[in-house]
């Protein structure tokens, strides 16, 4: 609470000492061009500069001195830290008071300050892939130092169980050891992908040709945002969807076949979510085949090769590295995506060819596992991110391989619209 | 090897037929994901609509002094199983409110119980015989109706399903996204301009650039080990706390405003900028002045995109813990909240039936802000695009 009105001063302060820069670099600035010299800014410009050289190394200071706080430990009250970056703002201001001179470049110190502050918002994005990289990475080293990365990699059960016990020491109290064979995990992830593959392929890419080659404009002009819908509708809306609709459905139809359908099959979570993704390869796909330029369809059809024809022998496999850069852009969408499988598919690790059965995914033990109740430190805590490592890998292959596809493509046709 | 004129014109009337069937086939392909579009929206219109409904039933409610302390003495016994108990739990409070209230006896409509509510809609119910006799005979006199449920809309989560509403989760979105609108709005536009208008092309700024692309293909959960590893765990913010799920919604948001933005700044013509240097603007005047106003609505357009995506996403707030209990409207960023996703995971793992309704009630609800908030978008890109 303390912290809050200290900050909430503080900042109050700053806007202060930042307001009263301004006017009186304004003043100075106007005065001295009131007595006729020629200055090289606006007095505009000298005021601005002035409220950023009494703000800009304030603020630096605080953000600076906290996380030093936090990162090193160093134990500086709040109180002193924040007085302290006001005197600098003090500082700041008297130093800017003295450069509104007429032969100081003030538009030139702001923009050169202004690019700066846009460079640094800029890193932003890079820091966040390396606070994604450095926690992922950490936590996941603990969990190997715990359980074997091999037996991680190519173990065959997962058995969490009893790992909370071994963290609190007291290991031999558990009945069975806890093991962390993920290979049933990454079975059930790639069982529910190719089921959501196989209903986002055809479909997605049907409809990309449809839109593209015989469809009327009117038609595409609506068909394309009705499709885009698919995608914007909330995971957790198809995980609802997929669990209490289309379940109970496939268990219906397998049971008219004589077959035993868990109710937490695979299939359904895998075809939902193959409908999730269909606006993923029809929208690039419709791209990619608008970009094959017209000259090859006009020389197929001179040829005499019907419409078909062109489509499946000349452009689609033009095409073609537009559209398998969707696929794996869909794929590594669908091996990601979480709140389908949690909703819809099973808890319960398992190593079956059938998708009728009860299978679960790498991001449905990522999350059982953060949330359950166990503290942080232990192995089925950690191993969250153990499996959210092997995610960010594969995924991030999946969509290097696709954009150097997509490159390769445009690069082909010199199309820029990709 | 010849042909005759009537094998080849066979032949051609085969290849025209494969042309045709490719059309077709095409067309259905399309038709499908139409068809299920319909599908899905009719199965959640049926299953989430009756969740803006709630039974009510009339009963004689009798203020004594008994009440006070057992609040079941208010209603007649046969009434007890039918009456809401978080109904009954709030008349104490009334009495010691209202204390002219004591001794009188009112008839009043009351809220019914989940299972009352169920059993009036034509669902399952856990009613005994006597008890949906009971029932039955209310309806028949319109003792028993149902009603809108404001309920629905005015109060947080409850464990009985008559009384769950989704305002404790509509005030945390509205707080999550405005920590997110803060945080990426800024930091967004700031790096495309950066991109678009000030970098020079060297590697640094391609690092920038695929790293950004790559940012949009991650999926979302590992933003939610981000946001546990970094910001809960390393800077101490709150855990379920508004502030936490909304950095992490910022961090995802950050490349779909980023992406747009510098779509929109890209399609702004070289000659407004060309004009502006030309009267001796520096190049931060030329992109304040001259290129951000021109571009502002495919930014915003962008932005309320990436807000809307941000709303619906609940992996990441799970696991920075904001799919807590929270009954009370809460009204800081730091205290413990829920989001209308997170709401809705909440209770579709209920198992009472009467919370299917709910969770699709609460669908239809979040489904409506998403799709307003999309055709607002659209909307503001056709009444501003300015084709140059």
């Amino acid at each position: 609470m303390q912290t809050n009105q200290l900050i909430l001063l503080f900042s109050g302060a700053l806007l202060v000492l930042g307001l009263i820069a301004f006017f009186m670099g304004r003043a100075k600035a106007a005065k001295v061009r009131a007595a006729g010299t020629a200055m090289y800014a606006q007095p505009d410009q000298y005021a601005w500069f002035a409220a950023l050289a009494t703000a800009g190394p304030a603020v630096a200071v605080g953000a600076i001195g906290s996380f030093a706080l936090l990162l090193m430990g160093a134990e500086i009250p709040t109180l002193y830290l924040l007085a302290g970056s006001l005197v600098v703002a003090a500082a700041g201001m008297m130093v800017a008071m003295m450069q509104v001179r007429p032969d100081f470049h003030a538009r030139k110190a702001i923009e050169k300050t202004i690019r700066w502050i846009l460079a640094s918002a800029a890193m932003i994005s890079i820091f966040t892939t390396f606070g994604i990289l450095f926690s992922i990475i950490t936590e996941a080293l603990r969990f190997f130092q715990m359980e074997g990365f091999w037996d991680f990699i190519t173990g065959t059960t997962w058995n969490p169980g009893a790992s909370f016990l071994a963290a609190a020491g007291r290991a031999e109290e558990g009945a069975t050891a806890a093991e962390f064979g993920s290979v049933p995990l990454f079975a059930g992830t790639f069982m529910i992908t190719l089921v959501a593959m196989l209903v986002a392929i055809p479909v997605g890419l049907m409809s990309a040709i449809y839109m593209s080659e015989f469809a009327p404009a009117r038609v595409r002009t609506i068909a394309k945002p009705v499709l885009e819908v698919l995608a914007g509708i909330p995971t957790v809306v198809y995980g609802f969807f997929a669990a209490i609709t289309v379940a109970p459905i496939i268990v219906d139809i397998a049971g008219a076949f004589g077959l035993d359908a868990s109710f937490n099959n695979a299939l359904a979570p895998g075809i939902v979510m193959g409908i999730m993704i269909i606006p993923f390869i029809s929208s690039l796909s419709d791209d990619v085949i608008n970009a094959v330029p017209d000259s090859m369809r006009q020389g197929s059809l001179a040829l005499g090769m019907t419409r078909a024809e062109t489509i499946k022998d000349v452009v689609v496999p033009a095409a073609l590295p537009g559209i398998i850069s969707a696929s794996l852009l869909a794929m590594s969408r669908a091996l990601g995506e979480t709140m389908i499988v949690v909703m819809a598919a099973g808890m319960r690790p398992n190593l079956t060819a059938n998708p009728l059965e009860d299978m679960t995914t790498v991001t449905v033990r990522i999350v059982a596992a953060l949330t359950g109740d166990q503290e942080f430190a232990s192995a089925e805590t950690l191993s969250a991110f153990a499996l959210g490592l092997v995610l960010f890998v594969v995924t991030l292959a999946l969509n290097m391989v696709s954009v150097i596809m997509i490159r390769r493509f445009r690069e082909k046709y010199r199309s820029n619209n990709l | 090897m010849r042909q005759s004129f009537d094998e080849i014109s066979a032949q051609l009337k085969g290849r025209h037929r494969k042309s045709a069937r490719l059309k077709w086939m095409s067309m259905g392909a399309l038709g499908l994901a139409g068809l299920f579009l319909v599908f899905f929206f009719t199965d959640m219109l049926i299953k989430g609509l009756p969740a803006f409904q709630q039974a009510q039933i009339q009963v004689q409610v009798d203020y004594n002094e008994m009440a006070q302390e057992l609040p079941l003495a208010a209603v007649e016994e046969e009434m007890r199983p039918l009456v809401s108990r978080g109904y009954l739990r709030l008349i104490p409070g009334r009495m010691e409110k209202n204390p002219d209230l004591l001794g009188t006896t009112r008839m009043e409509w009351v809220l019914a119980d989940g299972q009352v509510d169920q059993y009036l809609k034509g669902h399952h119910s856990n009613l005994s015989g006597s008890e949906q006799s009971v029932v039955d005979e209310l309806a028949d006199n319109g003792r028993a109706e149902l009603k809108f449920n404001t309920t629905f809309f005015t109060r947080g989560d409850s464990k009985m399903p008559e009384l769950a509403g989704i305002a404790s989760a509509a005030m945390g979105t509205v707080m999550t996204l405005l920590v997110t609108l803060v945080v990426a709005f800024p930091i967004g536009v700031m790096t495309a301009v950066y991109l678009e208008e000030f970098a020079p092309d060297n590697r640094f700024t391609q690092i920038i650039e695929i790293n950004i692309n790559n940012l949009a293909a991650i999926p979302s959960i590992l933003f939610g080990l981000l946001g546990l590893a970094i910001f809960i765990n390393f800077f101490g913010v709150p855990r379920s706390s508004p502030l936490v799920g909304g950095l992490t919604l910022a961090l995802m948001t950050l490349p779909v405003i980023i992406i747009s933005t510098r779509t929109a700044l890209r399609s702004v013509p070289e000659d407004i900028r060309h004009a502006a240097f030309g009267v001796g603007c520096s190049r931060w005047q030329v992109v304040r002045d001259h290129v951000l106003p021109v571009s502002m609505p495919g930014i915003m357009t962008g932005s309320i995109i990436g807000l809307a995506q941000a709303m619906g996403e609940t992996a990441p707030l799970i696991i920075v813990g904001m799919v807590a209990f929270i009954p009370d409207v809460s009204a800081t960023v730091t205290e413990a909240a829920t989001v209308l996703p997170a709401q809705i995971f909440t209770w579709a793992g209920e198992p009472d039936r009467a919370f299917t309704e709910k969770t699709a009630g609460g669908i239809l609800v979040l489904l409506t802000i998403l799709i307003t908030l999309n055709a607002t978008a659209v909307v503001l890109r056709k009444k501003f695009e300015r084709r140059w």
